[in-house]
């Protein structure tokens, strides 16, 4: 029943191996245990499409996905993802999946400096992939723990409007 | 804004969680969602030498029947309580808070079994265990037991949790046909915590209520259970008078504290609005 090593108590800053699969690419780096996933993607990883802001959950600027779920890589320590497959920004823009909310954003101006885009477009991205027909009040909703610091949001929710339409007309999520 | 160092320990059974903790002189802290654990980790609100990783333990998961109860796992996630047909259909009064508890990213980790435990009195589910009548199952270094939610909450982030105990599962009565729910809260903006929010539970006759359980929260130091106004329509259906009377029993049952951004006259002011309107619904049925 044991499994904890006592000399573990000892050594609180010593790094662990952690091995995860990101963006389809299986990785193993040694991290502190205190390392929180968007300083280990940031910089150690030089992943800088996830971004820090508020570093306490609540602007949303550093989501990711976690098994298939949008986290914020603020509120965990990279050694909890240990095993788990994580897409980022950079992935989920060179698979294609968000192709379509990244050339909407682009040419309704639902972004200006950029730096709550990637976690605007992570949050989307869910959202469309659980609910095929959202209405304005379900993306405010979703987007509510995203801040936008420029455009005001409602060219954000105008993009995500307008793909959610596209995409039922083209015969339904991609 | 980085936590101070510590160990991580991943346990995969309830026993190596409460080893480790014991063994780490209790300077440890138990984590699962993270999503208020974290932020206070990373403020260094807390330092501990320990963080026992409980989210890959089997025996916290999963909600089932059991008896009259519901029981739901400690690790279930707030995304879980939305999407899992168990909690619908016999703990509805969950299912209508559970959009009201935070972001969608923060539901898709935070769990019910932190958020009971943690026991913020702005939080939604600490204060719905209480109008539910449901009981905490906690395990610890001298066993297993069940305190009822009555007894749980002690004071600001206080409970009946030893240093050492985990929840294992929160076992809620079954919702039964001739009963009635009701939730709400006013909050600034969606997702944030509310200045005044409740959750309610009657049995009734016909329209007449035998039994009823009125929970609010955001209001003081623990969620907190308005038994004068509980006591102030017993009897009765709920027409316009009866809803006065519970109204104005309400300023004997809270006393919000002095000192915060919202005057308590204000929030006691907001909670027998909210009173108003929920009692309403729940007359009407709906
Ligand atoms: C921006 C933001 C907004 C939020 N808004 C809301 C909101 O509106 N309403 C709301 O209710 N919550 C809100 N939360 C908090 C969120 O719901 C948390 O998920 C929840 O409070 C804690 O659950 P957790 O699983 O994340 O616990 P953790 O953060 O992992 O742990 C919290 C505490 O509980 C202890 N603990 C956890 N599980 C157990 C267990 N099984 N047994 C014993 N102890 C345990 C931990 O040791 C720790 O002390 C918000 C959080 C953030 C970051
Ligand atoms: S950096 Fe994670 S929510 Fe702001
Ligand atoms: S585009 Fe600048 S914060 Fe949103």
């Amino acid at each position: 029943m044991i499994g904890f090593d006592e000399s573990l108590l000892d050594d609180a800053d010593e790094t662990v191996r952690v091995r995860f699969t990101i963006n389809g690419r299986k990785v193993a780096c040694e991290v502190a245990p205190r390392e929180t996933l968007v300083d280990c993607l940031r910089n150690v990883l030089e992943l800088t499409g996830t971004h820090a802001g508020c570093e306490m959950g609540a602007c949303g600027a550093c989501l990711v996905q976690l098994d298939g779920r949008a986290v914020h890589a603020c509120l965990m320590f990279t050694v909890q993802a240990d095993g788990a497959r994580i897409d980022t920004i950079e992935g989920l823009t060179e698979s294609g999946v968000i192709a379509d909310l990244q050339a909407e954003f682009h040419r309704r101006n639902a972004l200006q400096c950029g730096f709550c885009t990637p976690g605007m477009l992570v949050n989307a991205h869910e959202l469309l992939s659980q609910v095929t027909r959202p209405s304005r009040e379900d993306i405010r909703d979703a987007l509510s723990g995203n801040y936008c610091r420029c455009t005001g949001y409602e060219a954000i929710v105008d993009a995500i409007d307008a793909v959610a339409k596209a995409r039922i007309e083209s015969g339904g999520p991609t | 804004m980085k936590a101070r160092a510590f160990s991580y320990f991943r346990a995969a059974t309830i026993d190596q969680a409460l080893h480790a903790h014991a063994r780490a002189g209790d300077d440890a802290r138990f984590i699962a969602g993270g999503q208020s654990l974290v932020p206070a980790l990373s403020l260094r609100l807390q330092a501990p030498r320990l963080l026992i990783d409980i989210t890959h333990i089997a025996e916290l998961r999963g909600v089932r029947r059991e008896g009259a109860f519901l029981r739901i796992g400690a690790l279930t996630r707030h995304c879980e309580m939305l999407s899992e047909p168990l909690i619908a259909e016999f703990a509805p009064l969950l299912r209508a808070a559970a959009p009201f508890v935070a972001h969608p990213a923060i539901r898709n980790r935070g769990t019910f079994g932190g958020s009971v435990a943690h026991a913020d009195p702005a939080s939604e589910f600490p204060a719905m265990t209480l109008a539910l009548g449901a009981e905490i199952e906690i395990v610890g270094p001298s066993g297993s037991r069940r305190v009822k939610a009555d007894d749980f909450f002690v004071d600001l982030f206080e409970t009946a949790l030893q240093p050492g105990e985990l929840i294992t599962a929160v076992f809620v009565p079954l919702f039964k046909a001739d009963q009635r729910f009701a939730f709400d809260e006013l909050a600034r903006r969606r997702g944030d915590y509310a200045l005044v929010g409740c959750g309610m539970l009657a049995t009734c006759t016909g329209d007449r209520i035998d039994d009823i359980r009125i929970s609010f929260f955001s209001v003081g130091n623990t969620p907190t259970r308005v038994k004068g106004t509980e006591a102030a329509l017993i009897g009765s259906s709920l027409g316009a008078e009866r809803i006065a009377a519970a109204q104005a029993a309400l300023e004997g049952d809270l006393a919000p504290p002095e000192g915060d951004e919202v005057p308590p006259a204000m929030r006691l002011h907001l909670a027998r609005v909210l009173l108003g309107r929920m009692l309403g619904r729940l007359g009407a049925g709906a």
